[in-house]
């Protein structure tokens, strides 16, 4: 199958790969571009591990083909960090509050978090669980991934931190 | 999992995008949001040779107010459509009925036109567009047509739709102001297809039903407008034995599969539950 040019601009900078319309663009990030860090979980649109952030929306880059992407703006967990290399506000909580076991689902954590704090900076707990309800974790049973979310929030609205009496 | 090989298509423009559907014929499938297409694809259930991915065609996204009706492009996501203050003022179920859709991921990409076009007994939509009096255009090299969502669903995954058109847009009258609605859907998580769902509009007048719509998701090959449920309850203030009867009647025409979501009774049961659900919480609702 004849391949196809695509470029695009993923964490700032401007790539440009061959692919087969087939590839999915998890494959394209992650094998053309090296960028490993966004996972492969169940690669049938349920788990979120590959989620990414795509001109503004979060999508699972295992149910996109890269063909698909052709002139997008992609951020993957390798763009998140703040410029001067210190972690994010979301890095940090999901760091301070023992959000993660494993890790394996932490980037598309990270990156469907980041997304849902832009549109609605002020989250209910209720919101932030629906909002990551296409993301799952098999560890830690949730709470202290939405306790990071709290803390990424709060650090961004120059609020104070309180964690909820359990 | 990856897909087979297939050709890609980005066409401009709607007349592009149908020509190259009916010149390639069978082996060809337009690619909407591709969030029940792509898992197919990936499972080799469905192995397309050539993809016309309709994301570059110009007009095919938007809401617009005409005259008495709301119309929505079919690649109007379902993000879209909940960001859409229009349609959270007019058709408030839409936007309930959007948030059961699977995930906050699949609704940034899933769009209303491959929702209701795809023909899954699963998709939620179409039978809130039957209990809307919603009209799809279907657009092909002959030109266009109009057809009612009450007349579009023949089977599982049989539609209206001829080889090589599109459906490009849904027209929804303005259900009357005052209206009580409900989209009452048990899954088992996020992200699953309904148990079983129902979908309510009416209105109230005096405390009694003046008049009501009921639809169901999931509980057929096609999705059901309820009629003889519906029937049952106007006039009643909703008591307790007319919605029974309401339930009775609505779970006489349901056919659900048995499958990982229970038995047929069970997913009969769990609908009448839904019906009796939707109307009274739409009941509640109404002005």
């Amino acid at each position: 199958m004849a391949k196809t040019h695509v470029t695009m601009k993923v964490n700032g900078v401007e790539v440009e790969g061959l692919v087969e319309p087939r590839t999915l663009l998890v494959h394209f990030i992650r094998e053309n571009l090296s960028l490993t860090g966004t996972h492969i979980g169940c690669e049938t649109t349920h788990c979120g591990a590959c989620t990414v952030d795509i001109d503004g929306m979060s999508v699972k880059s295992c149910t996109m083909f890269a063909v698909q992407a052709q002139g997008s703006e992609i951020m993957t967990i390798e763009g998140v960090a703040n410029a001067d290399g210190s972690l994010s506000a979301l890095q940090e909580g999901f760091r301070m509050t023992h959000g993660l076991q494993c890790g394996f689902c932490t980037p598309g954590m990270i990156l469907r978090a980041q997304r849902l704090l832009k549109e609605n900076p002020r989250p209910s707990e209720e919101e932030i669980r629906m909002g990551i309800s296409g993301n799952f974790c098999r560890c830690t049973g949730y709470q202290n991934i939405v306790k990071a979310i709290q803390y990424a929030a709060a650090k961004i609205n120059g609020d104070e931190f309180k964690e909820a009496a359990e | 999992m990856i897909p087979g090989p297939f050709s890609y298509h980005r066409p401009a423009t709607l007349a592009e995008a149908v020509n190259l559907l009916s010149t390639l014929g069978d082996e060809a499938r337009p690619l909407a949001g591709g969030h029940s297409l792509v898992p197919m694809m990936k499972l080799r259930l469905a192995s397309p040779e050539h993809l016309v991915d309709l994301h570059g065609v110009a007009g095919l996204k938007g809401i617009q107010r005409r005259g008495d009706k709301i119309v929505i492009g079919a690649m109007t996501t379902q993000h879209e459509l909940l960001a859409s203050d229009d349609i959270g003022k007019s058709l408030p179920i839409l936007h309930e009925t959007a948030l059961l859709i699977a995930d906050p991921q699949v609704r940034y990409r899933g769009t209303i036109g491959g929702n209701v076009a795809n023909g899954d007994p699963g998709n939620d939509m179409p039978a809130l567009m039957m209990v809307l009096s919603a009209s799809y255009r279907l657009e092909g090299k002959s030109g266009a047509r109009e057809v009612a969502a009450n007349e579009f669903y023949q089977g599982a995954y049989f539609t209206a739709l001829e080889p090589g058109e599109l459906l490009t847009s849904i027209s929804i009258p303005l259900p009357a102001a005052g209206h009580g609605y409900a989209y009452e859907k048990l899954k088992r998580k996020v992200g699953d297809y309904a148990t079983a769902a129902a979908a309510v509009v009416l209105t109230m007048a005096g405390g009694k039903v003046a008049t009501c719509k009921i639809g169901l998701t999931n509980l057929s090959e096609t999705p059901l407008l309820a009629e003889d449920a519906a029937k049952a309850v106007i006039g009643t203030s909703l008591d307790p034995a007319t919605l029974k009867q309401a339930a009775a009647a609505a779970e006489a025409i349901m056919s659900p599969a048995a499958d990982a979501r229970g038995p047929v009774e069970y997913r009969k049961h769990i609908g009448g539950i839904m019906v009796t659900r939707a109307l009274q919480r739409a009941a509640g609702r109404a002005g």
